[in-house]
This record gives structure tokens, sequence and C-alpha cells, in this order.
């Protein structure tokens, strides 16, 4: 009986809690503003402020030393009608995105396939091929990629041994450079690989049954299932990647020593912008270089989004 | 490896999973073998190394990593230092300034969400060179140029909005009935957040902390930035210093390569069940 009664006295109920004071409850009101004041400070103060700032200095030719004058849009006619190595950053980047991505896509899809299935040690298969997206970035990867592609690194020697003699530079011929960055980031397809397999891991194992027993083959099946229950899949990798190439920066810069070298063949976008910005301090310059590049990445990302409708499938019917 | 084999051989014909076995491992070979290659030119002698690109060791010797660590102005010792308060600064401010936005996304109603959700999300698509002229500006204004401040106090901003994601994807994960509990008990937003949410999202955490460390280290293009003086450079920096100098000390700077990706491996080892969850669910590199 009196076990009852202590455990009715425990019971919480609404009104033992404090009253609602208009003063508590704007102290609630408060409170998503205090957690989030950090990420606001921060939205402000490194963020929007500079962003603003650098759509001012887009239109200025501020050079840090003086006081910025106003020129309106002179520096973005002057990108593309009197600067020859805009022009060709242009092209070596438009290059890069286009060829490396869809190989380092296909690359991560056909080993995401491999390795979906019960395969003993397919943790350390994953690793494995997950590694390089890791380091592919660092400067000590980058040194290595010189050297591989040099006149007496890896590759030639790997072609000696085949029988093929050549002294030829990849990374010193204007030819071949741009081609080696590219094959970097091919070499880094882990991090789309791995999205993929949790996107295969989804498509339920009864449609490949049911699509065998109809007298499916294996390239019907992956053209009738896997393609099509991967399309969002395939889509958000693309749209990650391509933002990523866009902004490729380091290989050409250690590469190259800092030049875009040999003849601009390997003068990314955002090594010229870094030349400008902060070798020559053409700020101004620098800038609209950096607003071009905002809005080519927005309206490529924009266009696919529109795009996707027309081929990517979510099998729910939402889009 | 053979063993696990034989240990699965039993559900498919032997012959197809063995011959799946030589493919994967070929192709695993072949994607490590360019790091092979440094390690094992990193122990050779400087005149030997572009004489074989197969990875036999025969006269394997440590005198590139003595030579190495001293070649530039400072100790590599230095350069390690500051790399590791830099990347140390960045995790700790990540943690705190990215779990307490998350925390406000994924569990408190305001009338500024949706608003304030959109843009912290299209700010993950933002390059940052849209940013870094006017950045630059800022910090020598402030007197900061040529500190570790521009690499690291922004990050106490919740300036790298894919964490916050992240965590808000975690946090969503766990069931309201817990914090709903918790505030009938008398717990406050903050207590909430600090002694039932965070100890839940340690996962999310983990990733946030091996991706920020990861990234860090590697970075380049901000310490290049705001960094000039030799004393203050990170790993990355001094790397580079051997390339522009146009030395051909390649043992030495194939050491020096070798011990900078170290910390990462390790991390590598240690977190690859939460780097692997990370990159499933947000896509980070």
């Amino acid at each position: 009986m009196s076990s009852l009664t202590e455990e009715k006295r425990r019971m919480p109920t609404p009104t033992l809690r404090p009253p609602s004071t208009p003063h508590s409850r704007r102290r609630r009101a408060l409170a998503p503003y205090l957690f989030l004041s950090p990420w606001l400070i921060g939205l402000l103060v490194f963020v929007m402020g500079p962003m603003a700032a650098s759509l001012y200095l887009s239109m200025t030719d501020y050079n840090f030393l003086q006081d910025p004058n106003f020129i309106g849009l002179d520096n973005f006619v002057r990108m593309f009608t009197s600067d020859p190595r805009y022009l060709s950053s242009v092209v070596v980047t438009a290059t890069y995105v286009l060829v490396s991505v869809p190989l380092q896509l296909i690359f991560a899809l056909a080993l995401a396939m491999l390795l979906d299935r019960a395969i003993a040690g397919i943790a350390i298969y994953r690793a494995v091929f997950y590694l390089p997206s890791l380091i592919g970035t660092s400067v000590a990867v980058a040194v290595l990629w010189r050297t591989v592609f040099g006149s007496d690194g890896l590759v030639n020697g790997a072609l000696g041994a085949l029988g093929i003699d050549t002294t030829h530079s990849w990374v010193g011929n204007p030819d071949t450079a741009l081609m080696t960055i590219i094959a970097l980031n091919v070499w880094t397809f882990g991090s789309p690989m791995i999205i993929f397999l949790a996107g295969l891991r989804q498509i339920p194992r009864s449609y490949y049954e049911a699509a065998e027993v109809d007298g499916a083959g294996r390239v019907r099946r992956f053209l009738s299932i896997t393609i099509p229950l991967l399309t969002p899949i395939v889509f958000f990798n693309f749209i990650l990647q391509t933002i990523y190439a866009f902004q490729a920066f380091v290989p050409a810069y250690i590469v190259s020593n800092g030049q875009g070298g040999p003849a601009d063949s390997t003068l990314f976008y955002t090594l010229y912008l870094y030349q400008q910005g902060f070798a020559n301090f053409d700020m101004g310059y620098a800038s609209a270089m950096a607003w071009v590049l905002l809005v080519v990445i927005a309206a490529i990302t924009g266009i696919n989004f529109v795009l996707s409708r027309y081929w990517v499938f979510y099998a729910d019917g939402d889009r | 490896m053979s063993a696990e084999t034989a240990v699965t051989a039993r559900t498919k014909p032997p012959a197809r999973r063995v011959a799946m076995h030589v493919l994967l491992i070929t192709l695993a070979v072949g994607m490590l073998y360019p790091l092979l290659w440094m390690l094992v030119s990193s122990l050779r002698e400087n005149e030997n190394i572009f004489t074989s690109a197969g990875l036999a060791l025969t006269d394997a010797t440590l005198a590139n990593y003595v030579r190495g660590w001293d070649a530039q102005q400072n100790s590599f010792a230095i350069y390690f230092r500051n790399s590791f308060i830099v990347t140390g600064s960045v995790i700790m401010g990540n943690l705190i300034a990215c779990s307490l936005t998350a925390f406000a996304f994924a569990r408190m109603r305001f009338r500024l969400k949706a608003l304030f959700m959109g843009i912290m999300l299209v700010t993950i698509m933002l390059p940052e060179h849209v940013t870094i002229v006017p950045q630059y500006i800022l910090f020598s204004e402030l007197g900061w140029l040529n500190t570790f401040l521009p690499l690291t106090v922004p990050k106490f901003f919740a300036t790298d909005p894919f964490f916050i994601f992240l965590m808000v994807q975690f946090m969503r994960g766990i069931p309201r009935d817990i914090d709903e509990a918790a505030s009938i008990d008398g717990c406050g937003p903050f207590q909430i957040y600090w002694r039932i949410m965070l100890p839940l999202v340690v996962p999310a955490l983990a990733t946030t902390a091996i991706f920020s460390f990861i990234w860090t280290w590697n970075d380049f293009f901000r310490p290049l930035v705001f960094l000039t003086d030799n004393d203050l450079f990170t790993v990355p920096l001094a790397i580079r210093l051997f390339v522009d100098l146009g030395g051909t000390d390649w043992g030495a700077l194939f050491a020096m390569s070798v011990l900078s990706l170290v910390p990462i491996f390790i991390f590598f080892v240690f977190g690859q069940r939460y780097l692997i969850r990370g990159i499933a669910t947000t896509g980070l590199k």
C-alpha cells in the first residue's frame, strides 16, 4: 500500500513544472540563437562579409597597396578579351573536369560493383582502394606524381621493362602534363566508390533474382536494374566530384613549381587565380576570377539539377 | 588473405573466387604501387633511386631520413610541431562550433530555421577562392598574417558546414523521446546538448575529428597564402621547399614525404570505419 502511494508521489505531472512566465518563454525562444551564434558570427565575418567585399573588389583595380578604384566590369572584359593566359586556364580546367570526372566515376562504379558481393577481406580491399582519396591532395603525393611521371620516373621505368624505351618526361611535356594530373584525380576514385557501394547495398537482391528467373543476362540486369536504381547516387557523385574538380590546385602547383607550365598546360583556374591575387597582388582581378568560378559552378550545378529530371530515377516517384 | 579465401570458398566455385581475388589484388597492388615505390625509394641510397622501378630493397638505409630531417631552414621537428598545433586547434574548433550549430538545427524550433538551414547547405558548395582575398585583407588589418590565427580562428565559428550537415544527419537519427524526457526532468537546452546529445553522437564527432585532421594536415592553399615566415611553416609548405629549391636530393624529399603521410595513415587505420561512414552519408572527400 505504501509503495503505491510513493509511486504516485513520484509520478511527474505537468503542473509540477515551473509556470511559464513571459521571461522564461523569451529565454527559450532565444536559446536556438545562442546555440547558433558562433555559426552566425562566422557566416557574417568569414563568409558573407568577404563575399560582399569580393564582389565589390571584383569591380576595382585593388592591388593591396593602394586604395581600390572602381573600374566597373573592366576586369571581366579583360579576362575574356585581352588575357590569353586566363583563357588557357579556362581550357585547362574545363579539359580536366570533362575528362577526369567521368573517368573517375567509371572506375569508382566498376570497383564498387566488383566489391558489392560477399568477398572475403572486403574491408581490406575497400580501404586500399579508398586510401588514395585521402592523400590525393597532399603535397607529398603531388611530389610523388611529379617524380613518377618524370623523365626517369616509375612510368618510364615500367615502359622500359615492357621494351618501350623512352626518356620523355611526362610532366615536362605540354602535350602530356595535364594528363598526369588527370591520372592523379582518377586514382582518387575511392570516395565516390564508397558512395556507390552504399547505393548498391540499397538495391534489393530480390530484383536481381526475379530478373534472373525471367532469363535476364548479366548486361540486361545491369542496364535495367542497377543503373536506373543507382541514378540518384550517380547524380550525387557527379555533382560533388565536379565541384571538387573545378577547385583542383595542389597537384598543378607542385608539378609546375607554381608556374602552371610547361607552356601553361597545367595552368589550372585556381592556380592562375592564386598567381594573380597573391603573386601579382592584382586582387581585384583575382576577385573577379573567383566570382566567375562561383557563377560557373553554380550554373553547372543548377543545369545538372534541371537535367536530372530526365535521367535520375527515384524509386518512390518523388522528384 | 588466403585463409579467408579458403573459408568463403565453400559458397561458390573456388576457381571463380580465386580469379576474383587475383583480379582485386592486382588492382590493389597497382593502386598502391606508387606509394610503395616512394617508401622503398626513401630507404634507398640516392644514386639507386631511379635505377629500378621495382620494390626490391637490397641496401636499406635511414640516411635519407637523417639528412632530410634537417635539410630545410628549420628542423622538421618545428614543421611537425606547427602542423600539430594547427590541426589540434582546428579539431577543437570544429567539434565545439559545429556540434552547437547542428544541435540547434536538429533539435530546436525557431522561426528562421528553414532559411538558415538552406544557407548552411549552400555554403557547403562555396569555393574558398571567393572569400580568400577579402579574408587575406581582413587578417592583414587584424595583424594576423604570419600567425596561425587565420588557419584556426574561423573554425571556432563553424566555417566547415560539411561537419554541421554530418552532425545534423546523425542527431536526427536519435529518438526525440530521450531529450523530451530530459526536458521534463528539468534539463535546459544546454544540459540536453552537453549531457545527452554529445555522448550519443560520438561516432559523428569522431568522423569530424578525423576528417578535420586529415584535411588540415593536407591543406596547402591556406598556409601558402597566410604564412610566409619559415618558423611557422606547416609540413606541406616545408616539403614544397625541396621542390622549389630545385634540389636533386630525392632520397631526403621522399623520406620527408613519407613522414608527412604517417599521421594520416595512423588516423586512417584507426578511423577507417568512421571515415567510410562519413563518406557514405555526406560525400566528404
